[in-house]
């Protein structure tokens, strides 16, 4: 089971029925539980985007857009029928939807209800990636539970016509599901490829009706902001990036874990306070600061808020809030053939620049790693990854150009290194290096 | 259709083929989790189960297949008892997860997707599970095994090899009671 940490820099809001045994559903009801959805029903759905818009919640997945200006953009009146559909972030490094799923299973529930009130749907789904079946059994646990409750079903808390269905699906290993209009394929029960944009999906979506797709932890803070108001959500945070976030940190700290820190809290303190520091005493050598697609930060270039725009400025991104940390014991070089690899063989393969330029990236990288490279190799890797950044269906060509990029020009002069002899010790990823080389444990 | 008289499944999963058809505006969205049961149950994605969802979704096998070759946890040959996927995604490389990919091979004397001749474990190093705190993880079936050491992996695989694994194959039954929370 996950280790539930805290520290007392955090700023408890999504994380405060943590560790409170909130998977019961009366435990839930007891620590405030429900009480949004009730206020929600009864003032309507302006008063709730109208909240939304001041809480300055912007999307957790990754992408950082306005909460509440994307369900105002779902049309009042539709032929067909509205949908919404929360699903959990994939983002290599991320793995704060896993402690929510776990710990605050009705908070998503409730955020879900919510936002069909908003925009005038009556259904939900709740996709969790294939890999998280147990927390798929506490997610249908509580659906069961809240429509035992009459919390969903027909005529919800007592409203005659207020009726909300929640569906809880699975899928079964794809990151590519993780972009909006892939997760609508696949839960039409087709491959993972992505849909054209426009139109867009609050507009024509999951069975062609109006789709307000939000990542779980986006979609749990509904409640929360409800209660406590959205302007004093807002203020929890930065400037246009409102609240509390949960952050991952992994990699080379002391104390790894999920923590709910506000939006703007700097990224040093996040790393040296919060995670107690670098592991073992070490020095640290690089951020990759939320989730793998993000490009890295040298060590030189972590004192800054993590928020969405001070992200931006410096030249990377919030992500999903997934605080990777490389000590200097790291090679960049093989940090950038595992993180390429990743994206090689997550590629749909609907699109050419992204399927083709993940894997000659990855081809010469590994070729690179195994001490064939030469120094066109490095301009190579770069010319590839400029030529993929915007022009691929999804995001997930630019998730995998935007991080190598950084590699090879923030840290070019190791990849030059390298070329001269200065290789890794001891390769954590075993190639053979003749003719076409032989992944080891190649997908 | 919604029933099949002659199902390769338990009573108890085709009765929940049954419901799953229902469900969804379009049955068609049934298909991704009806693959994964189904391979919970059978092993894997047999031909035999590709024929009989297709007659349940009202689908061409293609589409099944199609739908099949797309999702990284879903195959069609069958795989041991304790299906042991080993993360080496970046949080988990940081911690030891490749060093961890290496013991178990040496442990099992199996490689990547093999299986050991007793049919007990296979192995597998697969891409981000989605538990990148607790690094390095690994998990056997869907049991979640975390901040491991090569040394507490010999205590796992043992557990498994004795029978007592955590929880063994999910039942795959809606509602059914959550496993202890912490």
């Amino acid at each position: 089971m996950p280790t539930i940490v805290s520290h007392p820099d955090e700023v408890k809001v999504l994380s405060r029925r943590f560790g409170k045994g909130a998977t019961n559903i009366e435990k839930y009801i007891a620590l405030d539980g429900y009480k949004a959805t009730q206020l929600a029903i009864e003032k309507g759905p302006e008063w709730i985007i109208a909240e939304m818009k001041a809480s300055g919640l912007r999307g957790r997945g990754g992408a950082g857009f306005p909460t509440g200006m994307k369900w105002s953009f779902v049309p009042k009146t539709s032929e067909k029928p509205k949908y919404i559909l929360v699903n959990d972030e994939s983002e290599p490094g991320t793995c704060k939807d896993h402690v929510l799923f776990l710990e605050d299973p009705h908070a998503v529930i409730e955020g879900t209800i919510i936002a069909g009130l908003a925009v005038g749907a009556k259904t939900g789904f709740i996709y969790l990636r294939g890999e998280y079946r147990y927390l798929l059994k506490i997610m249908e646990k509580a659906v069961a539970d809240a429509y035992a409750k009459g919390f969903l079903g027909k005529n919800i808390f007592g409203h005659a016509g207020v009726d909300f269905e929640i569906i809880t699906q699975t899928g079964a290993g794809a990151y590519e599901v993780g972009e909006e209009s892939a997760l609508m394929e696949s839960l039409e029960g087709k491959r993972g490829i992505p849909r054209i944009r426009p139109p867009f999906p609050a507009v024509v979506g999951l069975y062609g009706g109006p789709t307000v797709i939000n990542n779980a932890e986006t979609i749990a803070n509904a409640p929360h902001i409800l209660l406590m108001g959205g302007e004093a959500y807002a203020k929890l945070g930065s400037e246009r990036n409102g609240g509390t976030r949960l952050f991952g940190i992994s990699g080379h700290v002391e104390r790894p874990g999920v923590y709910e820190l506000p939006m703007g809290y700097s990224l040093r303190d996040a790393i040296y306070k919060v995670a107690g520091g670098i592991k073992d005493g070490k020095a640290l050598k690089a951020v990759v600061p939320g989730g793998a697609s993000c490009p890295i930060l040298k060590a030189d270039e972590i004192d800054i808020g993590l928020d969405f725009d001070q992200m931006a400025k410096a030249g990377s991104m919030l992500g999903s809030g997934g605080i990777v940390v490389l000590d200097e014991t790291v090679s960049i070089v093989e940090f950038a053939l595992r993180t390429i690899r990743f994206y090689q063989h997550e590629s749909c393969g609907w699109c050419i620049p992204c399927r083709e330029g993940t894997d000659w990236i990855k081809k010469t990288l590994t070729r690179f790693h195994a001490g064939g490279g030469n120094k066109k190799d490095i301009d190579n890797i770069q010319y590839l990854a400029e030529n993929m950044m915007g022009r691929t269906f999804c995001p997930l060509g630019d998730a995998a150009a935007m991080p190598t990029l950084g590699f090879v020009k923030k840290f070019r002069s190791e990849f030059e290194e390298y070329l001269e002899g200065k290789r890794v010790e001891n390769p954590l990823i075993q190639i053979t290096p003749v003719g076409e080389p032989e992944l080891a444990g190649a997908h | 259709m919604a029933t099949v008289s002659n199902t390769i499944f338990s009573p108890e999963l085709a009765a929940r083929f049954d419901k799953l058809a229902t469900i969804y505006p379009v049955k068609r969205s049934a298909l991704v989790p009806m693959l994964l049961y189904a391979q919970d149950e059978v092993g894997y994605v047999s031909d035999e189960v590709v024929a009989e969802l297709a007659v349940r979704l009202d689908l061409l096998e293609l589409d099944v297949r199609s739908v099949l070759s797309y999702y990284s946890m879903l195959r069609t040959k069958p795989a041991g008892k304790y299906n042991v996927q080993v993360c080496t995604n970046i949080s988990c490389m940081l911690r030891g997860g490749f060093e961890l990919l290496q013991h178990c091979k040496d442990t099992l004397h199996i490689g990547h997707k093999e299986t050991t001749k007793d049919g007990l474990f296979s192995l597998e190093e697969v891409e981000c599970i989605g538990a990148c705190c607790w690094a390095p993880a690994v998990q056997v079936n869907y049991d979640f095994h975390e901040n491991l050491t090569p040394a507490k992996m010999d205590a796992v695989l043992a557990a498994y090899a004795a029978g007592k694994g955590r929880n063994e194959l999910p039942s795959p039954s809606i509602g059914s009671p959550a496993p202890e929370a912490r």
